[in-house]
């Protein structure tokens, strides 16, 4: 057995190799509530992709042991491919968005684009790692840089939420005439008595509070805002129909303090999901800003 | 840019300009036909509180 396994190192290497790319890309590979990719051909779509990127992976390091030092530059067409990848589901969501009650908004869909990119280079890494141990040393050691490899995507795959930067409470919706407010933050005007009853009605409202200036700037951006209420829409289901441009959710800055009032019309009102919903959002990549590492910040006495 | 494609009023003479302009009799009247434009144009109408309702387009 252990013979075979010396005699026949380099094929273990890359069949293990793409093994554990593709149990790395599989473990990335979740569809939520938010059923994206869908299931099932969004779904073989990128299982496939994960294929094709697992066995790039593992290929690298046979083809540098045998002195094959052009092969690597195959990697770059890797990276060519993924990022088509990028601009498929940029595309795709762009398309599927403009159809959608409440959209998504383009930091949203760029965020997904960007982390199926992501995430195909993940598996190559993962690939490149255990062909890279069980070519070197041996196939034991192939299968725990694996087993490390995977940890190590498993722990880059979460991002951050809404929960780590703001408090988000209840706040009253409050309808004076045609102006709508939240809190005692303004919303919009609604002319319509109609509009106004079922607002009254069935409106729910939210107050976001950031804990840091970082989080004010972060919540104050409009596809991170947009995405909270894609959220809460998908969730909770949207009390809203086409033609009906009245009851649009909305959420805008009390611009003296940096808080976030959100605005809402749900099919099912419970606060407590509704809550639950807003901290699990995620926090969008290209919307976070970190003005407290800034130097003019940083050498303040108080910077916030 | 929003654009104003509608007014309706139950105050003739305070009203005016390039925009169609639908005169009511009273608030009820104005509320009704603010409704039915509403639908109508896909557009979101807008009180001034001085007794016209503005339909706004804001896509």
């Amino acid at each position: 057995m252990n013979a075979y396994l010396v005699e026949h190192k380099m094929l273990i290497g890359v069949l293990l190799g793409i093994v554990f790319g593709i149990v790395a890309r599989l473990l990335m590979l979740t569809t939520d509530y938010r059923q994206y990719p869908t299931y099932p051909h969004g779904r073989i779509i990128h299982i496939s992709l994960g294929v094709i990127a697992a066995a790039l992976g593992a290929v690298a390091v046979p083809a540098l042991y045998n002195k094959d030092y052009t092969a690597i530059t195959f990697l770059s067409l890797a990276a060519q491919q993924f990022r088509d990848v990028r601009k498929m589901e940029r595309e795709t969501l762009t398309k599927i968005d403009s159809l959608e009650l409440v959209s998504r908004g383009s930091t949203y869909i760029e965020g997904i684009a960007m982390v199926f990119e992501g995430r195909n280079y993940l598996v190559i890494m993962s690939a490149l790692m255990t062909s890279l141990f069980a070519i070197v040393w041996n196939i034991y050691l192939g299968i725990a840089g694996g087993i490390l490899s995977l940890l190590f995507v498993r722990l880059l795959k979460s991002g951050k939420t809404i929960s780590h930067i703001c408090h988000s409470e209840e706040a009253k919706v409050r309808v004076d005439g045609p102006d709508l407010f939240v809190g005692d933050i303004y919303i919009m005007n609604v002319g319509l008595q109609a509009d106004q009853e079922i607002i009254r009605e069935r409106g729910m409202g939210f107050i976001l509070t950031p804990y840091n200036p970082n989080g004010k700037v972060t919540i104050s951006n409009l596809g991170q805002r947009q995405a909270i209420l894609y959220d809460l829409s998908t969730i909770l289901g949207v009390y809203r129909d086409d033609g009906e441009p009245a009851l649009i959710p909305m959420a805008k800055l009390d611009m003296k303090d940096g808080r976030l009032a959100v605005f809402f019309l749900p099919q099912e009102k419970d606060m407590t999901k509704a809550l639950q919903v807003i901290n699990k959002v995620p926090i969008m990549e290209a919307a976070v800003r970190m003005p407290t590492e800034a130097s003019v910040n940083k050498e303040a006495p108080n910077n916030g | 840019m929003a654009k104003i494609i509608a007014v309706v009023s139950t105050q003739h003479e305070k009203v005016g300009g390039g925009a169609p302009i639908f005169i009511e009799a009273d608030e009820t009247a104005m509320q009704q036909t603010a409704f039915l434009l509403e639908k109508i144009l896909d557009a979101s109408a807008h009180d001034l509180k001085n007794g016209t309702i503005v339909i706004v387009n804001h896509h």
